[in-house]
């Protein structure tokens, strides 16, 4: 199977952009991958564009056309929407593109705008990604959705509040120096108890905030980076997609996310390595609750062990498996279609030590990003490794 | 080519009219799999031969949330108890209404109901303590 090679990476600043049209956005994270890449744009075979919800945020449906013109590309477009993991899948999908012949270039990448709408129709907007039926109109918000999960999790497991608390704290100390962060700021563990509640058990700093921001990476095959000498130091070499009842009352297991199981072994043994192999990961945080099911049903954790693993200092940037050395959702910002974007570019720049936190991981070869989609009905991962 | 289909077991208000009316049901396939309106498909089985068969009355809330901050049609609502709520065959999520949203603790026996939404009067899956 042909390797599929990281050429460029651009993103934008995450945060309100008020003033920013969302294709002037994905515009300027497409120009940064390709000043990255060092590739011609008249090289893209197709653009795999991510965004979850642009009808409702900027009224402008049929996106992707629209952004391959506006980051000046002349090929044919498609829009991923997997909710929060659209744009996993859109580079998902480029991968197995490249992979299989049809394709040597491919922009992926995404584009989200939510600071358009004030916070409860954004609550509204991101839970049409819930079961309409059986959870949205039964109340059911994002936030509400992950508490319901923490609540069974801590009742199956334990766990407490405080526990919680230090993943946030571990976020936003990762965030401090990076640039494209919303967030570069250090909170503390009361500060994160002392805030306002939004779904018990989980209260407003355990949340990812309401961000608009874009992601760019363009993937090319191994021959078109030997032919033209391009520099790619990393690689994607495994790829793996998971699913799950879409509803939380109709999954068999509400305190693990099985789809990211699925993902994850589907990636690992795409890539020939275990979950031992990995040195550290961008996940999918958008709670802090979400990092502790992604870290333990990717099998960095026992079930059970997440919990503490930030509190005890095994996630954080000096930790045995650092956690979201970019701040994660929580501290970098959660454009929902743009995500899953950004944590290939943030492992990217890990890997090839251009990242302000690459000291934290200056030995690291293998890299692992897991964007998910809703209450994990959906969940990519992604391999990345430096070229040996 | 086969037929058009055009019965469905039930469509997802009559599965609330019947829950108004005091007779609450699910679908259930023949390896004896729930699932709930509109389904075509067993998810669990795979079988497309479901049939209507009364819920259990009582059920026990499996997980639960104080919600602060909600979606703007819920917005006159808060604070409101989510719970989803183990009635056997299937699960249900509904809003918890009658109980003290500090003592509410998982294992808590309900029964189901359709009551009106306080924001916007449309009808809400509403559990009550048994």
């Amino acid at each position: 199977m042909s390797t599929v090679r990281i050429a460029g990476v651009g993103l934008t600043l995450f945060g309100a952009h008020a003033d920013r049209a969302g294709r002037e956005l994905f515009a300027a994270a497409a120009l940064a991958a390709f000043d990255d890449a060092g590739v011609d744009r008249t090289a893209v075979d197709q653009l795999n564009y991510g965004n979850f919800m642009g009808a409702l945020a900027e009224h402008q449906g049929h996106q992707a056309p629209l952004m391959a013109e506006a980051a000046g590309l002349q090929c044919p477009a498609t829009r991923y929407e997997e909710a929060c993991a659209s744009a996993g899948v859109a580079v998902r999908e480029g991968v197995r593109a490249i992979r299989s012949g049809e394709a040597d270039v491919i922009l992926a990448g995404g584009m989200e705008r939510m600071t358009t709408l004030d916070t409860s129709r954004v609550t509204a907007a991101l839970a049409i990604a819930a079961d309409e039926l059986y959870e949205v109109r039964a109340g059911v918000t994002f936030p509400s959705a992950y508490a319901l999960m923490a609540q069974a999790y801590f009742e199956r497991f334990g766990g407490s509040r405080e526990e919680l608390a230090h993943i946030a704290v571990k976020n936003h100390a990762n965030a401090v120096d990076n640039e494209f962060a919303q967030y570069q700021k250090e909170i503390t563990v009361e500060q994160a108890l002392d805030s306002p509640p939004v779904a018990t058990p989980l209260h407003l700093y355990d949340a990812c905030p309401i961000t608009d921001g874009a992601s760019a990476v363009l993937l090319v095959s191994e021959a078109y980076a030997d032919e033209h000498n391009i520099d790619a130091p990393v690689s994607i070499t495994g790829s793996g997609q998971g699913g799950d009842n879409l509803a939380l009352q109709d999954r068999t297991e509400i305190a693990q996310t099985p789809a990211t199981t699925a993902a994850a072994e589907e990636a690992y043994a795409d890539a020939d390595i275990s979950a031992d192999d990995v040195d550290f990961a961008e996940v999918h945080d958008c709670f802090t609750i979400a990092e502790v099911l992604a870290i333990e049903s990717l099998g960095l954790f026992e079930p059970g062990e997440g919990i503490s693993a930030a509190r005890e200092g095994k996630t954080t940037a000096d930790g045995e498996v650092p956690i979201n050395l970019s701040g994660g959702l929580k501290a970098k910002g959660h454009p929902v279609g743009a995500t899953g974007g950004s944590q290939i570019v943030e492992v990217t720049r890990l890997l090839r030590g251009d990242h302000p936190n690459s000291e934290a991981v200056d030995d690291a070869t293998v890299g692992l990003t897991h964007n998910a989609g809703g209450t994990v009905a959906s969940a990519v991962v992604h391999v990345l490794e430096a070229n040996q | 080519m086969t037929e058009h289909i055009t019965e469905q077991p039930a469509t997802y208000d009559e599965w609330l009219d019947a829950i108004e009316n005091g007779e609450a049901f699910y679908l259930e396939s023949p390896a004896g799999h729930g699932s709930l309106p509109p389904r075509r498909v067993c998810p669990h089985s795979g079988s497309t031969d479901l049939i209507q068969e009364p819920l259990p009355e009582i059920g026990a809330v499996e997980t639960y949330t104080v919600v602060h901050v909600a979606a703007e049609k819920f917005n006159d609502d808060t604070p409101y108890v989510s719970a989803v709520v183990d009635f056997g065959p299937v699960a249900l999520t509904g809003i918890l209404r009658g109980v003290d949203p500090e003592a509410v603790a998982v294992g808590d026996e309900v029964t189901v109901t359709v009551e009106p939404r306080e924001t916007t009067d449309d009808r809400l899956v509403v559990f009550r303590p048994a």
